[in-house]
């Protein structure tokens, strides 16, 4: 299964020897759990672990919410307190789902800037990072119609809104709309068939997930030198890796331990922090909230999207030239998919020979702007679009294009990189010092 | 800029009776002292019992608890009446049964009536529905130091009242209130910027207490500041029943997971040693 050369699976009792020659699942979970991983992964590398674990444990307390939700906007809210009050365990089991979202935004966003610092995206891994953006797109279209489900008001109106960004797209975009939504606004049908979506776009999720990790599976782990195993021999190899069972599996269920116990904290003491108090009043259409937020992790795509409006140069040129079919709506909702696209496409913007932003001097500076632009982004989202916020927002969606677009392309040509470590043994020896010994202890 | 603050800090100083208002047209919410704050916070079941008398003799003539079942009020966790106390109260209550397509008295099992009567809204959940923190500047450190603020905005509001200020009409729609900003507001108060020169705006409650509006048996203080704050913290119970469950259980999840965490770091530490060290001990 993987490219790294590496001790297989061989079955010894008579028990396994018949199951593995009839089918050879003994072998794959064998060779999945003994994969040869870098020895010098460091903290950053945890996250996927986390991810993993995000996702079971959505998809089991969501399983569990559906038993008791009811999805008709004359019932749903009221299924919820139902939840709330009646179920047992139901309040933090709905809390658990509630800000497990949160934890799976906040695991995703540091596994994305971990592979973006260390260019995880390049050659040969450029289809695990694409089918991680396409399982980060899914993210977003579970967790937006997951929030749909209480049929609050923040829920409603954010539906309205978000839908309406498709009918921005010229010409077809009603059409888009209405087909959406299964009506000309949100109402009945909207809410079925988001709910029907929310309950099976995480299988997708769940699918895609074993790709990415089949993968880099494949290719190897990068690790934070960004220099490739040796695989001339398994002896080699084994000089630059370590099994993944004990070594990782121990380290990262610590780190696991500990984001959860974080998590924990969170659900048991400030539960609705991250949430707004306007979805604890049931949906009104008729009354519409003075400041529609979506929650926190869309915020610095929304600031993106909120940023181009008619006064900046490029959207009035883009009307122009494209005589008035694009209008500043549809532009910015070209912005927010652009955002998550240029991102998408770092594998082939990037230019730099060197794999890791630990050697690139000048790299190391754009980056940390670039996770500074993030977090700008994503106050500027939660602000309202008037006063100074707009252009804040625009400043740090043009940072954000720039990155990628000119930055990453330029860097790989004016920027002088300094030398790696040789190889991933090095890079580990340097670290603890020359006791190091390559022989795992078993 | 800061002048400015200032100069507007003391209009509205000087055009309220409150006082304690803040400046540039964000309501004051004064930050209560309440038994359930906190991650080892429990709600107190006196100020409970006080809060469901309030809620009863006076909220309740316009509002209702739709979410509430009335059993609940016998929880350990919440106001924790004894059970024929429980049924005392929901025999008390009339509510519309469709199976006998007639009113009947409600048992426990029932919830507590919505009440649609002049348009209130419901308190089932208003003390998560409303926020009293924010900021500052949208960094949300507020929400973490003092908590969301639902049942303080609650009870600052119930206090909020006050003489309306000299700049409006007589005949204005609604009640001048401090800490309420969703209601109407004269164009008569507003400067050439439209910028509001009084904080707060008019609501269309009437003042719903004024203090001393009930008696309780004990002799609990029954001043208006004492019972703000205790159907406040009644409210708070409305939305949040199960929060002492919720923060046992958060608790005992952050203790177990911290010694796993433990365990897991010097198993870690342990099968790593002879990698990183060349040795088999740490």
């Amino acid at each position: 299964m993987s490219g790294i050369p590496h001790d297989h699976y061989e079955p010894k009792s008579g028990f396994t020897k018949a199951v593995n020659s009839r089918l050879p699942i003994i072998g794959l979970l064998y060779d999945t759990l003994m994969i040869p991983t870098p020895k010098n992964l460091n903290w950053m590398w945890i996250w996927g672990i986390i991810l993993t674990f995000c996702l079971a444990l959505q998809i089991i307390t969501g399983v569990v919410l559906v038993m008791h939700y009811t999805p008709h906007v004359d019932m749903a809210f009221a299924s919820i307190e139902h939840i709330m009050r009646d179920v047992n365990g139901g309040h933090f089991i709905r809390y658990l789902h509630m800000n497990g979202a949160s934890l799976f935004f906040t695991a995703v966003y540091l596994h994305i800037f971990r592979g973006l610092f260390y260019g995880s995206y390049k050659a040969p891994r450029e289809i695990t990072w694409i089918i991680g953006m396409l399982i980060y797109l899914l993210m977003m279209g579970t967790a937006f119609m997951g929030y749909v489900l209480p049929w609050g008001q923040m829920s409603f109106h954010g539906t309205a809104v978000i839908t309406g960004l498709f009918g921005a797209i010229p010409f077809i975009g009603e059409s888009i709309q209405t087909w959406l939504l299964g009506a000309s606004a949100v109402g009945q049908p909207a809410l079925n068939r988001f709910f029907s979506l929310h309950y099976l776009l995480p299988f997708l999720i769940a699918g895609l997930v074993v790709v990415h990790i089949w993968a880099f599976h494949h290719t190897g782990n990068n690790n934070p030198s960004g220099v490739d195993v040796r695989r001339t021999s398994k002896a080699e190899a084994e000089k630059d890796t370590l099994p993944f069972w004990p070594y990782f599996v121990i380290k990262d269920l610590f780190a696991l331990a500990v984001v959860l116990a974080v998590f924990f904290a969170v659900v048991g003491f400030m539960p609705n922090y991250l949430g707004h108090p306007d979805n604890y009043i049931e949906a009104n259409p008729l009354a519409t909230p003075s400041h529609i937020v979506p929650e926190w992790y869309f915020l610095p795509f929304y600031a993106i999207l909120r940023a181009f409006d008619s006064e900046v140069w490029v959207v009035q040129f883009a009307s122009w030239i494209s005589f008035g079919i694009i209008d500043a709506k549809f532009f910015g909702v070209l912005a927010m998919f652009g955002a998550i696209a240029v991102m998408a496409l770092a594998p082939w913007l990037d230019t730099s020979s060197v794999r890791s932003g630990r050697y690139r001097p000048a790299f190391k500076w754009w980056f940390r702007l670039l996770c500074v632009d993030f977090m700008v982004l994503m106050w500027a989202g939660a602000m309202p679009a008037e006063g100074i916020y707009p252009y804040i927002s625009l400043l740090g969606a043009t940072y954000w294009f720039a990155y990628f677009l000119v930055v990453l392309p330029l860097l790989g040509i004016f920027e002088k990189p300094e030398t790696p470590v040789a190889t991933i043994e090095d890079d580990f020896k340097a670290h603890y010092g020359k006791s190091a010994d390559a022989t795992p202890a078993e | 800029m800061i002048r400015k603050l200032t100069l507007t800090a003391i209009a509205a100083l000087g055009l309220s009776a409150g006082g304690a208002l803040a400046a540039g047209g964000e309501a004051h919410v004064e930050d209560f002292d309440f038994s359930f704050e906190g991650p080892f916070g429990s709600y107190d079941q006196n100020q409970l019992q006080r809060g469901l008398k309030i809620y009863t003799e006076v909220c309740s003539a316009c509002h209702g608890l739709r979410y509430v079942p009335l059993r609940t009020l016998g929880d350990e966790t919440g106001p924790g009446l004894p059970e024929d106390q429980v049924r005392a109260y929901a025999s008390e209550i009339e509510v519309f049964d469709a199976s006998i397509d007639d009113f009947r008295p409600a048992t426990p099992a029932d919830k507590f009536p919505a009440n649609d009567a002049v348009d209130a809204p419901d308190l089932s959940l208003m003390a998560k529905g409303r926020a009293g923190f924010h900021g500052p500047i949208g960094l949300g450190i507020n929400q973490i130091v003092k908590g969301m603020g639902g049942p303080e905005y609650i009870a600052s509001l119930l206090a909020g009242y006050h003489e309306a200020p000299e700049c409006a009409p007589e005949d204005f729609t609604g009640y001048y209130n401090t800490v309420f900003t969703a209601g109407g507001f004269p164009e008569e108060c507003k400067d050439e910027d439209g910028n509001h020169t009084v904080p707060g705006s008019w609501i269309g409650m009437a003042p719903p207490l004024m203090g001393e509006d009930v008696e309780f048996d004990d002799g609990h203080s029954n001043e208006l500041h004492h019972e703000v704050q205790d159907v406040a913290a009644f409210l708070m119970w409305t939305a949040e029943p199960k929060m002492m469950q919720r923060k046992t259980a958060g608790l005992t999840g952050v203790i177990f997971l911290a010694v796993l965490a433990v365990l897991l770091y010097l198993t870690n530490k342990r099968i790593w040693a002879p990698i990183k060290y060349g040795r088999k001990d740490d």
